[in-house]
């Protein structure tokens, strides 16, 4: 985005060196039935005309409650508790309901995080867009050209017709570009934009924050860009502001704070973060683990053997059109694989390219319409229930959502210790036995198996769910985008945990994922999916340094943070 | 498409219906033509000749059957006093549906108008006044809370005329309505201010705020419609038990409509007004719940109609 253009903005009353928005000494309190919760302290930052700033941090962090607290959005329970928030001068931290929403939408606009949940289900996009433009007075006689126009600038295409469309109708790509044209829509100076584009893949994720720079700076748009990834934040912002726990920890030019950290919480975020330029975690087997783990060797396949060949593997879902007509939809076509004992495997793609449906399929949750699923030397596709029983306890998934796939009425320790029951292993106290070793592995403390995971983190919640996944000594783990949904530096300590786990027992990952950047800390070999169909399949190494497929270049190409020179 | 189909489903339904309430009114235990002579005893032929005309005499399918033959032929029957059972019905059935559509239009308007209030205020003390009040009346059975509204506003006050005189005109079942609708009337206050508290915290409520809409705006386009989807699926619901379940409040301000017709019928044992009422019933029902599903879909595009 070029740099004279945001200098040169159109706002001509504006007074360049005087800051658009100003946040000082903020304070926000919210209040909970177990007393008041200080969510922000002592925030401070400042946004320059036609700057675009980043707020960092991770979630729980305060940054959205910062960004949103400008334009009164906070919820009904919080409050601001201290310091003032000045917009263009005017000093609007205790303003009439009257004056914020005359501000709304016309000189601050906002882009939500999630396109799937704000937009009314009830109404068409076209009224959704008419309205924004009707409460500011812009909507004029042609309301209707007017909407398709604003839609198009986000780059709708066939903007008219799908205005009258109800966002059911719409991808979600497509659903985030109407949320830009309606933050968009007035022409405001400041455009609050709260994880804008963390829902979508990143492909799509290019395209709208492109899409979005051309905008803004067309229209001299300042942009408060709230994420949590650091990478995004450096390529996009000018500025960056790095939130912890309610208090901003460092502020300045994006690529200082990349390059010189210098408070310790930002330090950390710089190690973690997930750029292209980390490699592989060190997790191949020593000589001497392989030596430990001999005895185990003589039963099962050693290191290097397939332990899991995929054949031709295909899934045909039946969509209903009504009255019993239907139609095919492939979601897996003539999939095939093989994962090597001992080593990662992960499958990359974007949602809707068939890669959990191949996870379930290879978990037998889900029934193949044809291939063959071979695990250590046999066919697993029609097999019966007890055979089934037996192969589960050698194979085990870890699934994305921590806070879902734990029952909240089980204590950690009958999460854990259910499969050892199911599968009759041990009496109670050995099983005991069991469960703290479980949660010795995954770096837990014994006193954890009391609790229940509504009082764990989600980071911690997903380690419990890694020790009920290892408690039955499995051989393979399904991993399905099992650290997808963590912050940044916890996600980095779980990757770091599953490669500890498959030093130590000799395990098989297959690794479902989206994110490019975790497939290059944790995969040996790598399948690219897209359509239903694997574009490309080779080592991890092949795969970064040299894609072959048009398709994955451009996936390595949209991860945010590609192009910075660290 | 999906109108024609549900109106095919009436079918089965209709059967379904008729013969269920056909076997269970013919398993009543009593004697019907005993208690038409109100148990004195009677002449044997006089007796035989009352069986061969209403068909008692018959096993229960070849009721049934002649029944259903003369149904097609829209002859519904006899009541014991001689009249046919068609001219009964359509005496009573415009009263009861006069009642019945005043109780909804009252338990749709002001549910709707409280509901919203309460939700909108959550935690005040409006909110908890309406939430207590709607329990009281819920747990009040109706025929307590219809002799007390009946002895206040028509006796004591005089406000309104405490039954209903013949003909049964609007103004004398507005009491009847707001006593038939009262019950109705809490579920759908909670109802919709449960609706209420859970939509005004969406995300796109608060994307409606950002855009610079009025709170007046904002509340009526983004939370009431949306709230109102299950409060529409209750009142269609509700449409079908209120001409139904009319039976205690006609019993108490003496209304002489569908409710009254049925209890009287069913005391006597009379088949074919019951299953002729019921028919009559479960019609509405079906109706009602077709009505509703098409509202439905209006009201939420996202439901397609299959």
């Amino acid at each position: 985005m070029s740099e004279q253009l945001k200098g040169q903005s159109v706002n001509g009353s504006t007074d360049q060196d005087r800051p658009l928005l100003e946040i000082r000494d903020l304070a926000i309190t919210f209040s909970t039935p177990e007393g008041p919760v200080n969510a922000v302290r002592n925030a401070r930052l400042t946004v320059m005309p036609g700057e675009t700033v980043a707020i960092v941090g991770e979630s729980g962090s305060g940054k959205s409650t910062t960004a949103l607290a400008a334009i009164g959005l906070l919820p009904g329970n919080g409050k601001v508790t201290g310091g003032t928030i000045v917009f263009d001068g005017e000093d609007i931290t205790h303003a009439s309901e009257k004056r914020i929403i005359e501000l709304r939408g016309s000189s601050i606009g906002m882009v939500p995080q999630d396109p799937m949940s704000n937009l009314n289900p009830v109404w068409k996009i076209g009224f959704q867009v008419k309205e924004t433009l009707k409460a500011n007075g812009l909507a004029g006689n042609n309301s209707k050209e007017r909407v398709a126009q604003v839609l198009a600038d986000a780059g709708l295409p066939n903007a008219a017709v799908r205005a009258g469309q109800y966002p059911h109708e719409f991808s979600g790509g497509m659903r985030q570009r109407a949320l830009i044209a309606i933050g968009l829509a007035c022409g405001p100076r400041l455009l609050i934009a709260d994880e804008p584009t963390s829902a979508l893949d990143v492909t799509v994720q290019q395209q709208i924050l492109d899409h979005l720079d051309t905008m803004t700076s067309e229209l001299g748009t300042a942009v408060l860009l709230i994420t949590h990834d650091l990478g995004l934040a450096a390529e996009r912002a000018e500025k960056i502001v790095v939130m912890y726990k309610g208090q901003v920890v460092e502020a300045g030019p994006a690529l200082d704070i990349l390059r010189n950290p210098r408070h310790p919480y930002t330090q950390r975020l710089v190690a973690a973060a997930p750029s292209l330029a980390s490699k592989r975690l060190q997790s191949q087997p020593t000589e001497v683990a392989e030596d430990l783990n001999a005895v185990v060797k003589a039963e099962h396949p050693t290191v290097g053997e397939d332990i899991l060949q995929i054949k031709d593997l295909t899934k045909v879902f039946k969509i209903r059109r009504g009255l019993g007509r239907s139609d095919d939809f492939t979601a897996v076509d003539n999939v095939s694989f093989s994962v090597k004992k001992g080593t990662t495997t992960a499958i990359v793609g974007e949602s809707g390219s068939g890669k959990s449906t191949v996870a379930q399929m290879v978990l037998s949750l889900l029934k193949p319409t044809s291939g063959s699923i071979t695990f250590d030397g046999q066919d697993m596709t029609g097999r019966n229930e007890r055979e089934l029983f037996k192969f589960r306890r050698r194979v085990q998934p870890i699934f994305q959502d921590p806070y879902g796939s734990l029952d909240p009425m089980y204590s950690i320790y009958r999460t854990i210790e259910e499969p050892l029951r199911i599968h009759g292993i041990g009496d109670a106290k050995s099983r005991q036995h069991r469960v703290r070793e479980l949660l010795e592995h995954v770096s837990m403390p014994s006193s954890t198996m009391h609790r229940f995971p509504n009082e764990l983190s989600g980071g911690q919640r997903q380690r419990i769910a890694i020790a009920r996944a290892l408690a039955l000594q499995p051989e393979v783990m399904i991993c399905d985008e099992a650290v997808s949904a963590l912050d940044v530096l916890v996600q980095a300590q779980i990757l770091n945990l599953l490669n500890k786990l498959q030093e130590e027992l000799n395990l098989t990952y297959l690794f479902i994922t989206h994110d490019l950047a975790v497939v290059r800390q944790i995969a040996d070999d790598v399948c690219v999916m897209q359509h239903g169909r694997i574009v490309e399949h080779s080592t991890a190494d092949e795969v970064f340094n040299n894609p072959q497929s048009e398709y994955t270049r451009n996936l390595l190409q949209a991860i945010p943070g590609a192009t910075l020179l660290l | 498409m999906f109108t024609m189909k549900r109106i095919l489903q009436l079918i089965p339904v209709f059967f379904g219906a008729t013969l269920l309430v056909y076997f269970l009114v013919f398993a009543t235990p009593g004697d019907p033509i005993a208690a038409l002579s109100g148990g004195k005893p009677m002449a044997p032929a006089v007796e035989a000749s009352l069986r061969a005309q209403y068909n008692l005499d018959q096993p229960f399918w070849v009721q049934y059957f002649l029944y259903l033959k003369n149904l097609v032929t829209f002859d519904l029957g006899q009541t014991f006093s001689g009249q046919a059972v068609s001219d009964v019905i359509a005496r009573a059935m415009p009263v009861t549906a006069r009642l019945a559509i005043m109780a909804l239009a009252i338990e749709a308007i002001f549910g709707v108008i409280f509901g919203v209030f309460a939700g909108l205020k959550k935690g005040k003390l409006f909110d908890s006044t309406v939430l207590v009040a709607s329990l009281l009346v819920i747990a009040v059975p109706t025929f307590v809370l219809g002799f007390v509204l009946q002895f206040v506003v028509g006796v004591k006050l005089a406000w309104a005329k405490p039954t209903v005189s013949s003909g049964a005109p609007w103004g004398d079942l507005i009491l009847p309505a707001v006593v038939l609708g009262l019950v109705s009337l809490a579920y759908v206050i909670r109802l919709t201010r449960t609706s209420i508290i859970e939509n005004k915290s969406a995300d796109y409520v608060r994307t409606a705020t950002a855009k610079g809409l009025s709170r007046r705006r904002v509340v009526v386009v983004h939370i009431l419609r949306n709230s109102l989807i299950p409060v529409v699926t209750f009142l269609g619901a509700d449409l079908g038990s209120l001409m139904g379940g009319a039976i205690v409040t006609e019993g108490i301000f003496n209304v002489p409509g569908v409710g009254n017709l049925l209890y009287q019928a069913i005391l006597k044992g009379e088949s074919a007004t019951v299953v002729a009422v019921v028919s009559v019933l479960v019609l509405v029902f079906v109706i009602a719940n077709l009505v509703v599903d098409l509202l439905y879909a209006w009201l939420d595009p996202r439901i397609r109609l299959v």
